[in-house]
């Protein structure tokens, strides 16, 4: 029982606190000028570096799936109805959550650790003595940097698995492509498209957040700074599969109309 | 320029900072002496607000920081350049762009004004055409230099000093000595070096601070100080370890 009431504790703390600098970074957003190459770094280091590890992800969870699926629906003769299964899972989830765990694990990993290092070694204080707000020049362009290519992942992860099981059902398991792809455009809808984008925006948030939060705030030394770099990955991802329950249950009434 | 009132501090059970008092005037310079543990870090970061205090205040050029916003603090703090006991480089970034952040993050945005203002502080300090070097590639005494050089390119009224020459060799130790007499003598610079090498303490300090316990045990001229009967000061100063204190 205390042992529960402490967790319940810490957790509502450790939520409490990266809401707190989500709305420092807001306000930042808002009052400082942007460093537009710390930011390019940034998103080179948090997007383009993560394009391949997003490509493997989505080919093999695309093609998975949908032979997978086939296997099910053949049973009851609806074949060319694997790819639409296919295109709803992955627009609306598996898309975004796939980018987010693979973003969580590559990128929060390398935020965390990198901040954690300049907190132990002293060089947030250094900067702070300069006339910088951590939050300004390391947690504000992390923070857009995420939140840019998340999207821009996930789309890049729904391309490559539905190809992929495009490619998959024509070439090996011998399906019409052709009826396959029309089922999918016909039950595919924007609604799918825009809670996918949504959450890979919301997943981006936390990532980084949650990232950033644990770096500017791990304890010293190298065994600090381990610990800060496994709790992000766990937390980041954890926070993702929680967070996607709740975003699907709230935005499929609202974008049921599109 | 710097008042200290009844500051205290402490982490945990463990008080570091036990109701110290002290003034600094502008232009002095001033060395604070203490075994290692006594809180010296602790409290140089105090003084330029990196560390809120349980009690007491801090003054600045008559603006107490005790209270004040960290976006406050930022604005107190363009007054400081302060040197850190590991250097505190960023390893990101180049000796150069180390050394210019200061200047681009006050908004100089001129390059060759920054170049040159580079230049000539890395002169300075003996280092000149490092500019391209990563601090990971520099040597334990040439990071202190680098650091040493970003403290006070932006021309800094108070300039702070932690351990500047410990773990450094003897002919690296004497050069940062003199480029640090020599900085306060170009610029009439505040200085505060916080140190254990006596040698460091006897040529940049004017006045002497001696932290025992947690406070100030004596607070007086460098001519006093280091003439002092008193046994503890002298025990200090010579660096003679009572060995009742040594355990193995
Ligand atoms: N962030 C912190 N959390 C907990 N304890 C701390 C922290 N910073 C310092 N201390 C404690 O405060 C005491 C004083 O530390 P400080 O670094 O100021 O010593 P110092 O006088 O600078 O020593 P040295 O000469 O070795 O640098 C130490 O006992 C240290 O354990
Ligand atoms: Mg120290």
């Amino acid at each position: 029982m205390k042992a529960a009431e402490g967790v319940v504790k810490k957790f509502s703390i450790g939520v409490g606190r990266v809401a707190l600098l989500a709305c420092e970074v807001v306000r930042s957003l808002y009052t400082t000028r942007i460093d537009w190459a710390e930011l390019l770094k940034q998103i080179n280091f948090i997007g383009v570096r993560s394009v391949f590890v997003v490509l493997t992800t989505g080919a093999s969870t695309g093609m998975v799936f949908c032979a997978q699926t086939l296997y099910q629906l053949h049973k009851v003769k609806m074949d060319s109805a694997a790819l639409s299964v296919v295109g709803i899972a992955m627009t609306g989830d598996l898309g975004p959550v796939l980018a987010g765990l693979m973003v969580a694990g590559r990128v929060g990993a390398g935020i965390t650790a990198e901040l954690g290092t300049m907190r132990v070694t002293e060089q947030i204080d250094a900067m702070r003595t300069m006339s910088t707000h951590p939050i300004d020049y390391l947690v504000v362009p992390r923070f857009i940097a995420t939140v840019l290519a998340m999207p821009l992942l996930t789309i890049l992860a729904w391309v490559v698995g539905i190809f992929a099981a495009y490619v998959l059902l024509g070439s090996v398991l011998g399906v019409d492509q052709a009826s396959s792809l029309k089922h999918m455009y016909y039950y595919t809808d924007t609604g799918d498209v825009l809670m996918g984008l949504i959450k890979a925006l919301v997943f981006g948030a936390l990532i980084s957040l949650i990232s950033c939060y644990r770096g500017l705030n791990c304890d010293k030394g190298a065994e600090g700074v381990g610990k800060a770099t496994n709790e992000a990955v766990v937390q980041s991802c954890i926070s993702i599969l929680v967070s996607n329950f709740f975003l699907t249950l709230l935005l499929r009434p609202i974008l049921k109309s599109f | 320029m710097i008042e200290v009132e009844n500051l205290s501090k402490s982490f945990g059970s463990h008080l570091v900072l036990d109701q110290i008092g002290f003034e600094v005037d502008e232009g002095e310079s001033i060395a604070i002496i203490g075994r290692s543990g006594t809180g010296k870090s602790v409290l140089i970061k105090h003084l330029i607000g990196l560390m809120s205090p349980d009690s007491g205040i801090v003054k600045v050029g008559g603006q107490n920081l005790v209270g004040m916003s960290e976006r406050e603090l930022l604005l107190v703090r363009q007054k400081f350049g302060m040197l850190f006991q590991g250097a505190a480089l960023f390893d990101s970034l180049n000796v150069a762009e180390n050394i210019a952040f200061p200047l681009r993050r006050t908004g100089c945005s001129d390059e060759s004004e920054i170049n040159r203002r580079v230049d000539e502080v890395l002169n300075l300090v003996e280092l000149a055409g490092t500019n391209l070097k990563m601090p990971s590639e520099l040597s334990g005494g040439m990071q202190k230099r680098v650091g040493l050089a970003r403290a006070i390119v932006h021309r800094p009224q108070i300039i702070l000093y932690d351990e500047p020459t410990t773990g450094l060799d003897p002919i690296v130790s004497d050069s940062i000595d003199q480029l640090m007499m020599r900085v306060r003598d170009k610029y009439q610079i505040t200085s505060i070096v916080v140190t254990h090498d006596m040698r460091c303490a006897r040529r940049l300090g004017q006045r002497v601070i001696y932290l025992r316990e947690g406070q100030v045990y004596l607070d007086a001229s460098a001519g006093e100080v280091f003439n002092s009967q008193d046994a503890l000061v002298k025990q200090f100063i010579r660096g003679e370890a009572n060995l009742k204190e040594v355990n193995f």
